[in-house]
C-alpha cells in the first residue's frame, strides 16, 4: 500500500480500501453496464456497512457446495475437476445475480490434500460419499501439554508439531531442528544436515507437489473470479481470520479438549489466545491488503448460545475476539463476523464495537432483537433458514424475507442472506430470496 | 451414601471427586454404590443444564469426571452385576454424515440417566437402524445429523423404519446443527431436540 500508510488514521485507511475496491481499474468489464453494475453493488455494500441507507437491501449468496448441486455436478467433481468447478460457480452467479458473492475457493484442491495425506477432514472422493461436502474429523490435534510450546513459539509449534500431525506426509518435519537455531556458522551446519535426512527430503518434495497442485487450482479459482468481476459481480470479502478461541477449539484442541481446558487450565488457555491474537489480526490484514477489499471474514463457532455461559463468553471468548476486531478496524478494515448458531445471549456483549465499522451475520439469532440491540452500532445480515430453503416453498421464503426486510432492514443497515452456509437447497427458493429482495427491499 | 461425591461431581470439583472415589473404594465400599451416587451427581448436572445454569462445557467436563470414576471402580466391579436399565435407545448419525460430538454427548447423558444405549456410530445406513430395532426391540431411536444432506437421510431412515412395519413400534427423535421443527415435519420424526438434556427428557417421556 501507500508510503504513508502507517501515518493514516483508521478512517482514512478504510476510505482508501473502499476506493481500492470500488475503482478496480485493472478489471476489463464486458460492457459499460457491467462496469456500472459493479460500482452500484460496491457502493450499496459500502453504504449499508457505514449505516447509511442504501438504494436497496443488498443480497449476498452465502454458498458452500450449492453451485455444484445446482449445476448437476458432485461435490467430488467440484474438488477434483477445476474446469467443472469454474463453470458451475461462474454460471450460478451469472444466473442468480446476487450483489456480492463468496468466490469459488470453498471446495478446495482435493488432490493437493490427498498428496499431503490430510487427516483433519474427510471429503468427497476421500472418505465421504461423492455427493457430500467435506467434513471435519474432530479430535485433539494439540495435546494439553503442548500449550507451552504454542505459547513460546507459535510458528515453530505449527511447523514441527501441528503440521506433521494433520498432514501424514509431513510427519518427518517433527525431526527438524527449530529455525531459530540458525545463528552463527558453526551451528548452521547441524540445521542444514537435518534437512538432508531422506524422510525430511521426501516430506519437502511432497510439499512442493501439493504446492504445484494448489497453484493450478488457484489459477482456476482466479479465472472464475475474474470472469465474474468482468461481468460486474464483486467478490465480497478480502481476507479471513478467526476468533483466537475458535483457532484453538476447532482444529487444535477440539470441542471436548477446549471445554475441559476452561476448567483444568484456564490461565494457559487465556495466555495461548493472547499469543494468537496478533497472529490472527495479521492473517486478516494480509488477506485484505493483498486482495484490495476491506471486508475480513470471521466465522464464529464455539461461543454460540449453549456452548458456554455468558460469564464464560466474557472471560474466555470475547476479549481476544474483540482485540482482533479492533485490530482489523485500526487497519481500515471491516470485520464481517459470521456468528453461527444462535447469539441471542451475546448481543449486548458484542455491541461494544465502534459504530458503522462491522457487519454481524446471524444464523439462528432473533433478528428483531439483533436489530434492536445492535442496529445503531453495526450492519446486520441474515438469516433465511437453511431448513426453509430446503423444505419450504418460494412463497414461504418470500414471506420470511418480507418480515426480515421490514424489521431488520428498517432504515438500512441490513444485508439479506441465508442463516447458514448453503449446500443443498431448492434452487427456486434461493432464487426467490434474491429476486424478492431486489423488488421489495428498495428504500 | 453421604452425598459428598454426588455434590463434588455436580459442582465439577474433579480432584475432590476422584479423591473421594479412591478413598471410598479403599475403605471397601461397594463400587456399585459409588457409581449410583455418581449418577445422582450427573442427574444434578442435567437438572442445572435444563435450568440454564450449566451449559455444554459442564456436561462435557462432568462426563470426563464420571468416566474417570467409572475407570477407577471398574476393576472392583463384580462381573455380570449391572445396574437396572430403564429402557433401550438406538442412537446414530445418519448416512453420509460423520459428525459425532453432539451425538456422543447425547449417548453419554442417556446412558448415565439409566438407558441402555446402542450407539451405531456415524454414517449409518437406514437399514442398519432397522436391523438394530429388530434385534433389540428398542422403542426409542435418535437420529443425529449436521449437514443439509442429513435432512434427506433422516427422512429416508424414518421411511425405511416405516417400510419395515416398525414405525408404530418406535418413537423417533432427531437433533443436530440445522435441525428444527421444519425438518422434524419434513423427516416424519416424532420430535426434535436442541441439546442432550432434551433427548433425555424425550426418552423418559416415551418410556
Amino acid at each position: 500500500m501507500g508510503v504513508n500508510q502507517a501515518e493514516l488514521l483508521p478512517e482514512e485507511k478504510l476510505a482508501k480500501m473502499f476506493e481500492s475496491w470500488l475503482s478496480q481499474q485493472r478489471i476489463d468489464f464486458v460492457s459499460p453496464e457491467a462496469a456500472k453494475a459493479y460500482r452500484d453493488r460496491v457502493i450499496r455494500i459500502r453504504d449499508v456497512i457505514q449505516l447509511k441507507v442504501p438504494d436497496r437491501v443488498p443480497v449476498y449468496t452465502n454458498m458452500g457446495f450449492f453451485p455444484a448441486y445446482y449445476a448437476g455436478i458432485s461435490p467430488e467433481e467440484a474438488m477434483y475437476d477445476y474446469d467443472k468447478l469454474i463453470t458451475a460457480w461462474r454460471n450460478l452467479i451469472l444466473e442468480l445475480q446476487p450483489d456480492v458473492h463468496g468466490g469459488s475457493a470453498i471446495p478446495g484442491p482435493g488432490r493437493a490434500y490427498e498428496i499431503l495425506d490430510y487427516k483433519l477432514y474427510l471429503w468427497p472422493g476421500h472418505g465421504t460419499r461423492a455427493d457430500t461436502p467435506y467434513q471435519c474429523v474432530e479430535a485433539e490435534y494439540m495435546k494439553p501439554e503442548e500449550y507451552d510450546a504454542l505459547i513460546q513459539d507459535p510458528s515453530d509449534f505449527w511447523l514441527r508439531i501441528y503440521l506433521p500431525r494433520i498432514f501424514g506426509a509431513l510427519e518427518p518435519l517433527r525431526r527438524l531442528e527449530s529455525l531459530s537455531s540458525v545463528v552463527e556458522m558453526p551451528f548452521t551446519g547441524a540445521y542444514l544436515a537435518s534437512l538432508g535426512v531422506p524422510e525430511v527430503q521426501s516430506a519437502f518434495e511432497t510439499l512442493l507437489a501439493a504446492g504445484q497442485e494448489a497453484a493450478r487450482w488457484r489459477r482456476a479459482v482466479s479465472a472464475c473470479n475474474k470472469a465474474l468481476l468482468e461481468a460486474g459481480f464483486p467478490l465480497f470479502t478480502g481476507g479471513s481470520t478467526k476468533a483466537p478461541f475458535d483457532t484453538l477449539a476447532d482444529t487444535l484442541r477440539g470441542s471436548r479438549g477446549i471445554m475441559v481446558d476452561m476448567y483444568r487450565r484456564p490461565d494457559k488457555l487465556i495466555e495461548a489466545m493472547e499469543r494468537l491474537t496478533p497472529l490472527m489480526i495479521r492473517m486478516g490484514v494480509a488477506g485484505a491488503q493483498s486482495s484490495g477489499r476491506p471486508l475480513v471474514f470471521i466465522p464464529l463457532h464455539k461461543g454460540a448460545d449453549g456452548f458456554m455461559s455468558r460469564e464464560q463468553y466474557k472471560t474466555f471468548y470475547w476479549p481476544t475476539l474483540k482485540k482482533v476486531i479492533l485490530g482489523l478496524i485500526d487497519e481500515g478494515l471491516v470485520p464481517y463476523i459470521f456468528a453461527e448458531g444462535s447469539y441471542d445471549s451475546r448481543l449486548e456483549i458484542v455491541r461494544d464495537v465502534p459504530r458503522g465499522r462491522t457487519v454481524w451475520h446471524f444464523d439462528d439469532t432473533d433478528m428483531a432483537r439483533a436489530k434492536e440491540v445492535l442496529g445503531k452500532t453495526a450492519c446486520i445480515a441474515g438469516n433465511v433458514p437453511i431448513s426453509l430453503l430446503n423444505t419450504g416453498t418460494p412463497g414461504q421464503v418470500k414471506e420470511y424475507c418480507k418480515r426480515l426486510i421490514d424489521v431488520a432492514g428498517k432504515d438500512g443497515g441490513f444485508i439479506m442472506t441465508s442463516g447458514g452456509v448453503i449446500d443443498k437447497a431448492k434452487p427456486e427458493n434461493v432464487q426467490a430470496m434474491i429476486e424478492f429482495t431486489k423488488e421489495y427491499g428498495v428504500y | 451414601m453421604n452425598g459428598e461425591l454426588a455434590k463434588a461431581i455436580a459442582d465439577l470439583k474433579e480432584n475432590e471427586a476422584l479423591r473421594l472415589t479412591k478413598e471410598r473404594l479403599d475403605r471397601g465400599e461397594d463400587p456399585n454404590k459409588i457409581l449410583e451416587e455418581s449418577r445422582a451427581g450427573m442427574e444434578t448436572v442435567g437438572k442445572r443444564f435444563s435450568a440454564g445454569e450449566y451449559f455444554l462445557p459442564e456436561l462435557v467436563y462432568s462426563a470426563e469426571i464420571f468416566k474417570q470414576i467409572a475407570e477407577i471402580v471398574k476393576p472392583k466391579l463384580v462381573k455380570g452385576v449391572q445396574s437396572k436399565r430403564i429402557g433401550k435407545c438406538i442412537i446414530g448419525t445418519v448416512a453420509g454424515d460423520i459428525h459425532d460430538i453432539g451425538k456422543d454427548i447425547v449417548v453419554f447423558m442417556l446412558d448415565v440417566s439409566g438407558f441402555e444405549v446402542y450407539d451405531l456410530g456415524v454414517d449409518v445406513p437406514a437399514q442398519k437402524f432397522v436391523e438394530k430395532i429388530k434385534e433389540t426391540n428398542a422403542p426409542i431411536v435418535g437420529l443425529s445429523g449436521f449437514l443439509t444432506l442429513a435432512f434427506d437421510s433422516m427422512k429416508e431412515t424414518v421411511e425405511a423404519i416405516k417400510k419395515a412395519g416398525l414405525r408404530d413400534k418406535v418413537k423417533i427423535m432427531i437433533g443436530g446443527g440445522q435441525i428444527d421443527e421444519q425438518i422434524r415435519k419434513y423427516s416424519g420424526a416424532d420430535a426434535y431436540g436442541r441439546d442432550a438434556m432434551t433427548a433425555v427428557k424425550l426418552a423418559k417421556q416415551w418410556l
